[in-house]
């Protein structure tokens, strides 16, 4: 009588020592689903053909970069919609300075990050010390991005040189780069928030900024630091879209909706959208997740405005899998 | 003597400090969008000096007024509604479709219309309060339901034109009216609309409820607001007051497959620029209006001085954070 709940104690206690984002059961539900209606109604390519699993990955990288660091914002209880104009201007300027040439890649790729730097600290500063609500600062910003980048580019404008393509499909090994990137992100990531004392100054924000204040954080050098690491990374994903693309185009970021989706991957993940939450793993396997439905959808040639449907029905049947158990009320 | 001239200049004073002391308490929106009207009335005394051209400018605003209104309820209660941008491409598409540029069809074509803002007001609210899932996400997940939906359901391109006498609520008048010369419909819809929500929003417990809930969730649960009923009401006013705004600017605009794109953030930041707070607990029904109105003049003005439409874009962000900026100082420094 008494062993079943140790057995079943031992069992939990296993499972959160390992400490599986539940997303990700969510994920192997997808894939498996997913596989099952190729196999019935399309060629069965997902289960037979591992490079398709690759595929599925690389397809992730550009939102994984920047979903990263939509997780820190959002764990520091912001939010960041700027990413998808963050990725145009870093693909138009770095096609645009690099004109092909290997030798301006060095110049440009501190450039565009010194773009990111002044878009971070822009958020940063105005949700801070104008005290203007993150919602607003960065879509405010993202509207003063867009603008400038309309007013000056109106078509795909340069190239990226053939080297800087490696970025983008290059392979080390069996490997792609942009997966090994992405990884790296994550891990980045994954080490900030849980082994820098800014992560835990970061968490302590978005739980209570004010409890966190009086305990000696200072809150708004954390909470600019995550949103100038937040356009960092969208830069970076802008970085690699141009290397896939060759040339950028001011409808990069806005097209793939880097900012709506980079937040729901996080809030799929796990994340509160409240802060103080949450973590990059997480935010990962909704990625994937997301990776897994297109590659899906692809293979089942649905309507595009059909998976469009799918995709918001399946945000928030992700989400809901576990906000459903919660006694708190939803806002 | 000395007695009653210090008693009349203190009276004189404490008047001068009432009124700068009721001055103070306007909300910023007002001076603001007076102002840019006035510059605008300057530069093009023509259009902007005359009762006609005030019309046609109310006629403009009055669609983003409508989805303010809406939006502006659910903020205050604490949520977020980010899919009425779709419901207005979904109007005007779907509309298109069902008009099938028969005249006769536009009134079932808009009775079916505010059925489906019931529908996506009611799921929208569902999913909220059983499936707990945070009303951004849930309406992120809408805007692209209804989109998508509404694009597949047309086959991907506008079915048709929308018939004269469905447009007419967006871009007709009345005409020969005394003093105000002309008087659009989509003014008169914004009016309507606009006092039934002033009057549910400000005047019965169902308002103060919304507000109680947006201040503080659980409070107000604990001393018996019924959420669930609340919310659900109010993700529904939102929805349809999206549709009516849909309508009337499928009228004034036609049929555009973008026409809805990126309303829902106009929406959202006409309230805030009305002075709602995010995050819940405050909200004005003719504030929210204004803040719609100050956008719309923004706009207007930035053509009038033959801006392209980037550097609009441009300009309204700067604009939208300093005005919010302006409020959060002002308020914080009250504190």
């Amino acid at each position: 009588m008494t062993t079943a709940p140790v057995s079943e104690n031992g069992f939990r206690r296993i499972l959160n020592s390992i400490h599986i984002p539940p997303v990700y059961f969510f994920l192997v539900l997808v894939f498996l689903g997913g596989g099952f209606l190729d196999q019935v109604y399309a060629d069965g390519q997902i289960f037979k053909n591992p490079a398709i699993m690759l595929n599925i990955v690389v397809r992730s990288v550009a939102l994984g970069i920047v979903a990263v660091g939509q997780s820190l914002v959002i764990i520091g209880a912001s939010i960041d919609l700027s990413v998808a104009y963050t990725i145009s201007i870093t693909a138009v300027m770095s096609s645009y300075l690099m004109q092909g040439k290997t030798a301006n890649v060095p110049m440009t790729i501190v450039g565009v990050f010194g773009i990111g730097l002044v878009i971070g600290l822009a958020n940063g500063l105005t949700i801070t010390k104008l005290r203007v609500n993150p919602f607003i600062a960065t879509l405010g910003i993202s509207l003063i991005i867009k603008g400038i980048i309309n007013a000056s580019f109106s078509n795909y404008t340069g190239s990226v040189p053939q080297s800087f393509e490696f970025f983008g499909y290059g392979t080390l090994g069996p490997l792609p780069v942009s997966i090994l990137i992405l990884l790296l992100i994550v891990l980045g990531g994954w080490f900030v928030l849980s082994r820098t004392k800014f992560g835990s100054h970061l968490y302590g924000v978005g739980g209570n900024s004010e409890v966190a204040r009086l305990s000696g954080v200072r809150t708004d050098r954390v909470l600019i630091g995550a949103h100038i690491i937040c356009s960092m990374t969208a830069v970076l994903a802008g970085l690699f879209l141009v290397s896939q693309m060759r040339s950028g185009a001011p409808w990069v970021g806005p097209n793939g909706v880097y900012d709506l989706n980079s937040i729901a991957t996080t809030v799929i993940g796990g994340t509160a959208l409240a802060g103080g939450k949450g973590g990059v793993w997480g935010t990962l396997g909704g990625v994937l997740i997301f990776g897994v439905l297109e590659t899906v959808f692809n293979q089942l040639g649905v309507n595009p405005y059909l998976k469009t449907v799918l995709q918001g029905a399946i945000i928030v049947i992700a989400v809901a899998s576990y906000t459903l158990r919660s006694k708190k009320e939803a806002a | 003597m000395t007695e009653s001239t210090s008693t009349t200049q203190a009276r004189s004073s404490n008047a001068l400090r009432s009124i700068w002391g009721g001055l103070k308490r306007v909300p910023p929106v007002y001076p603001v969008f007076f102002i840019i009207f006035i510059v605008l009335g300057l530069l093009n005394p023509g259009k902007y000096q005359s009762m006609n051209g005030i019309m046609m400018f109310l006629r403009t605003a009055a669609p983003l007024g409508m989805l303010a209104i809406g939006e502006m309820l659910v903020l205050a209660l604490g949520g977020f509604d980010l899919s009425v941008g779709a419901i207005v491409t979904f109007v005007v598409l779907v509309s298109s479709k069902l008009l099938a540029n028969d005249p006769s069809n536009a009134y079932p074509a808009i009775l079916i219309m505010l059925g489906f803002g019931v529908a996506i007001g009611l799921v929208n609210g569902l999913v909220v309060s059983y499936l707990k899932v945070p009303s951004f996400i849930t309406t992120l997940g809408m805007m692209l339901l209804v989109r998508g939906g509404a694009l597949y359901w047309v086959g991907g391109a506008p079915q048709g034109y929308l018939t004269d006498n469905w447009r007419i609520f967006g871009r007709g008048f009345i005409e020969n009216v005394p003093i105000f010369s002309r008087i659009p419909y989509a003014l008169i819809a914004l009016l309507v609309f606009g006092i039934i929500a002033y009057f549910l929003f400000h005047r019965t417990h169902f308002g103060k409820q919304i507000l109680a809930i947006g201040d503080n969730v659980r409070a107000s649960q604990l001393s018996g607001v019924r959420i669930r009923l609340v919310r659900g009401l109010t993700f529904i006013i939102c929805s349809v007051f999206a549709i009516i705004g849909g309508i009337l600017l499928g009228g004034f605009g036609g049929v555009n497959v973008t026409i809805g794109e990126g309303m829902e953030m106009q929406a959202i930041a006409a309230c805030v620029v009305g002075g709602v707070l995010l995050g819940g607990g405050k909200g004005n029904v003719l504030n929210a209006v204004f803040g719609a109105f100050t956008l719309q003049a923004i706009v207007n003005l930035l053509n009038l001085l033959g801006l392209p439409k980037p550097y609009t874009d441009a300009v309204q962000g700067l604009i939208i954070i300093g005005a919010v900026a302006y409020v959060g100082l002002t308020s914080a420094r009250k504190r």
